[in-house]
């Protein structure tokens, strides 16, 4: 297995704040790495790191054994990045965004204009391509940021935050448009907010936290570590302790009990939950259920389980 | 590892190549504006009215010169002087990742900015030679001949290619586009500050030695001598008194200054 990128022990300080406190990543070549976590993990400062636009205090770090501070200039040859806000030029057309950028990866006027033409067809750009970007939506617009940073499809590649104030079709498209990279070789090292982004993209999750990694794994291995929530919504504030006992059997935490929402809810690790199973207990136990599910995890309980620390998060984790 | 259409990413560095491109990107964004380059050559328009319609119909010059032929080279340096376009660019590819984006990519760094320097040049000396035109509508004349005036219009263009360079060094250490757009009315008091509009020899004593080594004043005397258009008195002032070598000195300290800061600034990593 050859790694694509490395990063041991990345330490970077602004002022007083730990941006990063000694971040350690692997990425092999050919996979997607995901970085998780919320604001001010640390995240954005990584990514900066690996793509040479920040030197690092301390630690090392290396693009196909490049080193990103002794040997900038061979990392730049390896990386494309798309940064989280969509650094192609407003006042420009889609299509002459990349053609600016295809003269400057020295492609000349003519190839750089094929290879424009290419991507804007081959990514599903080519109705807007003639106009001003200003006129794109946010998500278009992420979109050709994201092909901006392909033009010459780089080795490895470096998204920062890519679908993070998208809506769910814009997201949609933008993960599609990854995996077409990852399916052509590219070793993708992408951050987000979002479990969900992670567990479809990614083979493996890195998730950070203060500026270092506190979990890392697979999307399933790190699910089965966090576990599922499930939820049962009673008719009656009287059934909410037999329902609390019910759901207790699953876990070994006590479940919460919300009593003005008449809810009760608790993360269960391991096994999946039988939920006809969880039914017929309520039903046993007398209890009158309006509502019986299960809820994907939160990147809050990522943090509650992995650090016992609950957080915000911005209300944003899906 | 690539897919086999993909290019290849260039092996080895282009300075020119890189340059040229993003000369092309400042070009290529101009053409998208035409109501920003209408309200670029509108303002030296509007200048020439207001000072010389309105304020010049109070001013009299010492001397017997006429203030429209007195006004316009001043009005030339003005828009010479001008960092706010630079500014406000270089602060919101700054500020949107554009510069970041560039960093990241395997490209002469410093080539960027001596592209945008010299795009922005060609524009400027474009924007120069118009308000020409429109200053000769309103009287103004050129008393020497053809080489002085050229030589006025090289010292102009080699002024505003310098000063291209403090707006994006200014820009990059602001990095915020709203901040720059702000920060720009600033400029216009140090237009003021000079003997752009009226003779600097009525201030006061400190002021009128800021005003006289105001680059502006060196810049505007150069042009009214190379174009024979009144002059001001020089209240012994060294640059006032040797204007065009004056104007020389203060470009290339402005070059040997800002064009290291601005792409050391550009380059280095954060």
């Amino acid at each position: 297995m050859v790694a694509a990128v490395v990063a041991e022990g990345l330490v970077r300080r602004y002022g007083t704040v730990h941006a990063l406190s000694g971040l350690d990543l692997v990425v092999p070549a050919g996979t997607v790495c995901a970085v998780l976590g919320p604001n001010g993990a640390g995240k954005t400062t990584a990514i900066r790191v690996l793509a040479t636009l920040t030197v690092p205090d301390a630690g090392r770090a290396a693009v196909l054994g490049h080193d990103v501070v002794r040997a900038p200039g061979l990392v730049r040859r390896s990386i494309g990045l798309a940064g989280q806000h969509a650094a192609v030029d407003d006042d420009l057309t889609g299509r002459e965004n990349l053609r600016i950028l295809g003269r400057m990866h020295h492609l000349g006027r003519r190839g750089a204009a094929r290879r424009a033409d290419e991507l804007l067809e081959r990514f599903d750009l080519a109705d807007a391509a003639d106009r001003l970007v200003k006129t794109w939506s946010g998500g278009m617009r992420r979109r050709l940021d994201l092909v901006a940073s392909v033009v010459v499809a780089p080795p490895v590649l470096f998204l920062d935050e890519p679908t993070t104030g998208l809506d769910p079709r814009s997201r949609t498209a933008i993960w599609a448009t990854v995996r077409d990279l990852v399916a052509r070789g590219t070793t993708v090292l992408l951050t987000t907010q979002y479990l969900e982004e992670a567990d479809r993209l990614a083979d493996d999750v890195v998730v950070v936290d203060g500026g270092r990694a506190v979990a890392t794994g697979s999307p399933d291995a790190l699910k089965a570590a966090i576990g599922i929530r499930v939820e049962v919504v009673v008719e009656a504030g009287a059934d909410l302790p037999a329902a609390a006992s019910v759901l207790a059997s699953w876990t070994d935490a006590s479940p919460e009990v919300d009593e003005d929402g008449l809810r009760v809810g608790a993360v269960v690790v391991g096994s999946p939950v039988p939920l006809p199973e969880v039914v017929r207990r309520l039903d046993a136990a007398g209890v009158t259920a309006l509502d019986v599910g299960v809820r994907r995890p939160t990147l809050d309980d990522v943090f509650l389980r992995l650090t016992g620390d609950p957080r915000t998060t911005g209300g944003r984790a899906a | 590892m690539s897919a086999p259409t993909a290019p290849a990413i260039a092996a080895r560095p282009r300075p020119w190549t890189d340059g040229s491109a993003a000369a092309a990107r400042v070009l290529l964004k101009l053409r998208h504006d035409p109501a920003g380059i209408a309200i670029t050559l509108a303002s030296p328009v509007v200048l020439v009215l207001v000072f010389g319609y309105v304020f010049g119909s109070a001013i009299a010059l010492p001397g017997a010169g006429d203030y429209r032929e007195f006004l316009v080279p001043g009005l030339f340096a003005t828009i010479a002087f001008n960092v706010v376009p630079a500014m406000i660019t270089m602060a919101r590819d700054s500020g949107r990742g554009v510069v970041d984006r560039f960093r990241s990519m395997p490209i002469t760094r410093v080539a960027v900015p001596f592209g945008q320097a010299a795009a922005n040049a060609a524009y400027g000396l474009l924007c120069l030679l118009l308000m020409a035109a429109c200053a000769v509508v309103v009287g103004w004349r050129i008393r020497t001949g053809l080489g002085p005036a050229l030589g006025a219009l090289g010292l102009l263009a080699a002024f505003q290619f310098a000063a291209t360079w403090i707006g994006m060094y200014l820009g990059l250490v602001i990095g915020r586009e709203e901040t720059a757009a702000q920060l720009s009315v600033l400029v216009f008091p140090v237009g003021m500050l000079s003997n752009v509009f009226v003779p600097t020899a009525g201030m006061p004593a400190w002021l009128r030695t800021i005003a006289d080594w105001n680059p502006l004043s060196a810049l505007t005397a150069a042009v009214r001598e190379l174009c024979g258009n009144p002059l001001a008195p020089t209240n012994g002032a060294w640059p006032l008194e040797h204007p065009v070598l004056a104007t020389l000195l203060w470009t290339a300290l402005l070059l040997v200054v800002f064009v290291p800061l601005a792409t050391v600034r550009y380059a280095r990593p954060r």
